[in-house]
Parts: C-alpha cells; sequence; structure tokens
C-alpha cells in the first residue's frame, strides 16, 4: 500500500513524511469504487423507507417518546376521594422549594382529621427549577411530579402561575394511559383519607415517588 | 358520423395530446423530484426528512401526504418572496438567463418518444412531439444551449463568485460535451438511425436467437456508462457540482433571488427528468417491453400471450415511465453517495479519461461492426 518518501522542509530542520498512495487500477477507475459506495445508500434507503430501520429521529409532537419513571415532570396535586387536595397547607413543600416558587395560603376546616387546607396554593411555573424537593417534603403524599409532561409553555409570565385548580386537574402518568382519574390511589404506609403517613411505619419525611432525598 | 366529424381535426387533437404529454411529463416530474431529492437524502442519511407541509383546506386534520405537499409550498414561497436586483446588474442578460437556462431543458425533450404509434380512426398518434430525422443532433444542438443560460446568468450579474462560477460551469460543460456526443456514434452506428424513435425500434430486435433484448444498455454498455456521467456533468450535479459548491463558492446564481433563481433550480430537475427520458430511448428501450410484441406476450421459449392493442400501447407507455422514474431515482442515489471531485479532477475525468474511452468506444464498435 503506497510508498512514503521523506522531504527536507525549507523551512526547518524536520524531516516530515507525506503519504501518497499510489492507487491502482482498480481504485483510479472509480467504478467500482462508486458501485461499492451505491450499494451502502442503497441499503440505507431501502432499509429506511420499508422499516425506518437506521433511523432514529424522534418525531415530538406526532409521536412523543415515553418519559423515564423517574422523570420530574410538571407537578400535580393529589386529590382525595371528594376531589379536594390532600394537602393540608403545612408549608413544607413552600418553605423547601429553593427556587421559592409555591405560594401557599392556609384555612381552617371543621374537619378534624384534616384541622387546615390551602386556599390558595400556586405555582410559578417560571420560577420552578424541577429539584423536586417540595415532594421529598410533603408529609401527606399530596404534591407529586409523576405527570411526564414538561409544564407547558406560556405566552405570558401570568399564563405560567398554576393554582389549585389547574393543578388538581393534571392527571398521572398512569391516569393519563387509562383514561380515568384514581382519587383512592396512595403509596403504600398512607392513612385512608387523608393521605397522611401513617405514623407507625416511622417514615417522617420522604414520600411520594422519588425517595432517597435526604434519608440520611 | 361523429367519427368523420372530427377526423380532419384528428392531427391537431393528436399534436396537442402529444405536447401536453411531452411537456407534462418533465414538468410534472420536476416538482416532485424536488421533493424526492430531500426525502431522498433523508432515508440515505437515515433522517427523516421533509413531512411538515399539511394539506391547507382540511385543518382540522393533518395531512401531509408524506411531505409531498412541500414542492407547492417552496413554490409559493419562491413566487412571493422579494426580487431582489443588484444595483449593477446588466438588467437584459440578467432577465433573460434564467428563461435561456429553462429553456434547453425543455425542448429537449419534444425528440423523446414517450410510447409508440396508436393507430385511432384509421389515424397514425405518433406519442412524441417532433418526429426530426436529425434527432439526436437536435438533442446535442439544444443541449448545447444550456452553457449559455449558466455564462449569461454569471457575467451579468456583477458578482465576482457568480463569474467565477459561471467560467467553471462553461468550461465543465463545453468539455464533457465532446464526450457526451462522442459515447452516442457507437449507438448511432449499431442503428444506423439519428431518430430516437427509429432507436426504440431498433432496440425491439433480439440478440442470440431472439433470447437477450438488443437494448443499447447490452450493445454498448460503455456507451451508456460514458454518456450517464457526461450528462451529470452537463447538468452540473454531484460529483460535478463544483459550479455550485454550496460550501465555499456559490455558483452562477448567487445573484438570483425568488423565481428567478427557481427556474434555474428548476431547471436542473427537469434536466434530471430529460436525461432519464434520453438514456431511457437511447440505452433502455424506450418504451419496448422484453418479448412484449404488438399482438401481446411472444416469449422465445415458444409461450404467448396475446394482449388487446390498446392494452400493449397503455402497457408500453407505462414502461416509458417507469423507466424514467427509475433513472430519476438513480440519478438523484448517484448525487446523495458520491463526493465532490475537485476542479483539475473534473478536467482530468473528462479530458484524461472519458474523452479517450468514448473515442476507444466507437473505434471498436466500428472494428466490430465491420466484422
Amino acid at each position: 500500500m503506497g510508498h512514503a518518501k521523506p522531504v527536507e522542509s525549507p523551512t526547518a530542520n524536520i524531516t516530515y513524511r507525506v503519504l501518497n498512495p499510489d492507487y491502482g487500477v482498480f481504485e483510479r477507475a472509480f467504478l467500482p469504487a462508486i458501485a461499492a459506495g451505491l450499494g451502502t445508500t442503497i441499503r440505507h434507503f431501502f432499509a429506511n423507507v420499508t422499516t425506518r430501520k437506521y433511523i432514529r429521529t424522534i418525531e415530538y409532537p406526532d409521536n412523543p417518546v415515553e418519559y423515564p419513571q423517574r422523570f420530574r415532570g410538571m407537578h400535580r396535586l393529589v386529590p382525595r376521594e371528594d376531589g379536594k387536595p390532600r394537602c393540608v397547607a403545612c408549608f413544607m413543600c413552600q418553605t423547601a422549594c429553593p427556587a421559592r416558587c409555591i405560594h401557599i395560603v392556609g384555612g381552617e376546616t371543621a374537619d378534624q382529621s384534616i384541622e387546615k387546607f390551602p386556599i390558595v396554593f400556586e405555582i410559578d411555573e417560571l420560577r420552578c427549577v424541577v429539584c423536586g424537593l417540595c415532594v421529598e417534603a410533603c408529609p401527606c403524599d399530596a404534591i407529586r411530579m409523576d405527570t411526564g409532561i414538561h409544564p407547558v409553555p406560556v405566552t405570558s409570565r401570568q399564563e405560567g402561575l398554576f393554582g389549585k385548580r389547574d393543578l388538581l386537574g393534571i392527571p398521572s402518568r398512569e391516569e393519563r394511559k387509562s383514561g380515568r382519574r384514581d382519587t383512592t390511589s396512595r403509596p403504600p404506609g398512607t392513612a385512608a383519607g387523608t393521605g397522611r403517613k401513617d405514623r407507625a411505619h416511622g417514615d417522617g419525611g420522604a414520600g411520594g415517588s422519588a425517595g432517597g432525598f435526604g434519608e440520611h | 358520423m361523429e367519427a368523420t366529424a372530427i377526423a380532419p381535426f384528428l392531427p391537431y387533437i393528436f399534436d396537442l395530446l402529444s405536447l401536453a404529454i411531452g411537456l407534462g411529463i418533465p414538468l410534472l416530474l420536476a416538482g416532485p423530484l424536488t421533493w424526492a431529492e430531500r426525502r431522498q437524502s433523508a432515508m440515505i442519511q437515515d433522517r427523516v426528512g421533509p413531512n411538515r407541509a399539511p394539506f391547507p383546506l382540511i385543518r382540522s386534520r393533518n395531512i401531509t401526504v408524506f411531505g409531498l405537499l412541500h414542492p407547492l409550498a417552496d413554490v409559493i414561497k419562491l413566487i412571493t418572496k422579494e426580487d431582489t436586483i443588484n444595483r449593477e446588474v446588466d438588467r437584459f442578460l440578467y432577465n433573460l438567463a434564467p428563461l435561456i437556462a429553462v429553456f434547453p431543458a425543455l425542448v429537449t425533450f419534444a425528440i423523446v418518444p414517450f410510447g409508440p404509434d396508436v393507430t385511432i380512426l384509421g389515424q397514425t398518434w405518433s406519442l412524441q412531439i417532433a418526429r426530426v430525422d436529425a434527432g439526436i443532433l437536435f438533442l446535442f444542438a439544444m443541449s448545447s444551449l444550456a452553457v449559455f443560460g449558466t455564462t449569461l446568468a454569471g457575467y451579468a450579474s456583477a458578482n465576482k463568485f457568480a463569474m467565477l462560477g459561471a467560467l467553471r460551469a462553461s468550461a465543465q460543460m463545453i468539455s464533457y460535451e465532446v464526450t457526451l456526443g462522442l459515447s452516442v456514434i457507437g449507438l448511432i452506428m449499431v442503428f444506423g438511425t439519428l431518430e430516437p424513435n427509429a432507436f426504440v425500434l431498433g432496440q425491439g430486435a433480439y440478440l442470440f436467437g431472439g433470447w437477450i433484448p438488443k437494448w443499447g444498455i447490452l450493445v454498448q454498455p460503455l456507451g451508456l456508462i460514458i454518456f450517464m456521467i457526461a450528462s451529470i456533468a452537463e447538468n452540473k450535479r454531484t460529483p460535478f457540482d463544483l459550479v455550485e459548491g454550496e460550501s465555499e463558492i456559490i455558483g452562477y446564481f448567487v445573484e438570483y433571488s425568488g423565481m428567478k433563481f427557481g427556474m434555474f433550480f428548476m431547471a436542473e430537475y427537469i434536466e434530471i427528468v430529460v436525461i432519464s427520458g434520453v438514456v431511457t430511448t437511447l440505452f433502455l428501450g424506450g418504451w419496448q417491453i422484453p418479448f412484449l410484441m404488438d399482438g401481446g406476450f411472444v416469449f422465445p421459449w415458444g409461450a404467448s400471450f396475446e394482449m388487446a392493442e390498446w392494452l400493449v400501447s397503455l402497457l408500453r407507455f407505462g414502461a416509458f415511465l417507469f423507466k424514467v422514474v427509475f433513472l430519476c431515482w438513480f440519478q438523484l442515489m448517484l448525487r446523495w453517495t458520491l463526493p465532490r471531485f475537485r476542479y483539475d479532477q473534473v478536467m482530468k475525468v473528462g479530458w484524461r479519461m472519458l474523452l479517450p474511452l468514448s473515442l476507444l468506444n466507437v473505434i471498436v464498435t466500428a472494428v466490430v461492426m465491420l466484422y
């Protein structure tokens, strides 16, 4: 394959080798190489036209891919059986939030098992840094990020504010798939109705789906 | 009654129909070819390609037909785009150049026979716009006019890059015209005619006791390869697209915008169709289907299958269209397979490889014919 001849550099005392491969008649006739190249492109062409074998493109709005299970998406407020949020306005998430995007106004209720409820529960999705600390902090498993969707694009800052009603209306990934709302679902170890942790399990703070943060 | 009343007008109706089909094939194929170019290159390069232009009338459903509406969107964009004209340009030549570029591409299709002669009400309809005795010469005469379009475009637009592109284009096109003409001479010797339809009829003959059709590709394989290479070089497409050379010089049409640029663009795709038509006629048997005679299939092993005349004619027209579309596909395939030649390489390939080869082809054919 080819010969290399040393060339004296005129500027510096360096000897370097120029590779000038001596192509044979076969290579220089072009046609066999062109036929080989055509073979490759035609193979790809037909494989992609018939079965899209090599195409890796994600056609996002038409055929979005399912995000991984641990993807932290849009927040949602988990409803009770009666459709009201599980949230008891304890301000844990608002305190934990590093971006200060959660705004809660608490109110009292006559229901002794709940005592408090949020009059206002707002998340500014434009400020949210999607850290998931609110989900970690919630003792009632009332806020989750298991929706599997992005915060939707908005045209004004005001639209970026998601209120209690908005956040309650967002289905979880499973609900979206099955097409029905599930008000009874709760992680194991939560008391019926309230969504509160059953203290007997002594599992304190970490609730929700993404465990492991702050457990030490 | 009616038949006799129409009879005197039939020749004109035939001519108009021939014109409609002969102009329709290149014009209607050129649009989808721009789509095919993008879509096919995407498939070759493992991409998806353009598939988003929706059907405008039905908004509720997103009908895109594999992106086939993109050429329409492109045309609307090109027509409505602002047509900027440089202050320094030679107005007359600048406006004339795109027309000259499209004209030879369209007019050369006139000599391509796209079907056999059909007899309707006792009169013959030849499916060919112009049956010129010196059809092949007409083809070369017209295709050599194309160089004026490119050269004038580069010269008139008062831009050094355009001038450079035009110079390259004219040198390349004139160089390859020599080879283009010489590569067909072998074929002319074999079939003894210059008339394209006679070429097709001649390719209806069979070799070796009727087993192999006497197509140009089998009689003149070298001629076909050289002709194909030279015509791609004439059309200034990859691997001979250094005239445009998108990455370094932008070619003779840098200063053109809007539909004037669109016409250069269109000319290229019409020329693809024309090249396919000419290669089909000269080398792939035109509208001939192997073993399909006027009365139906007659196979060399004795079997035969009778068919009505109109069905045979339709099949042959379909065969021509199929061959043309196949060759268009093949040209796009070549474009997305090969890298670009350097300028000196283009000249070297043209003058030192293809020209001697085509001369050799002529000599060998002559010797064989003598024997």
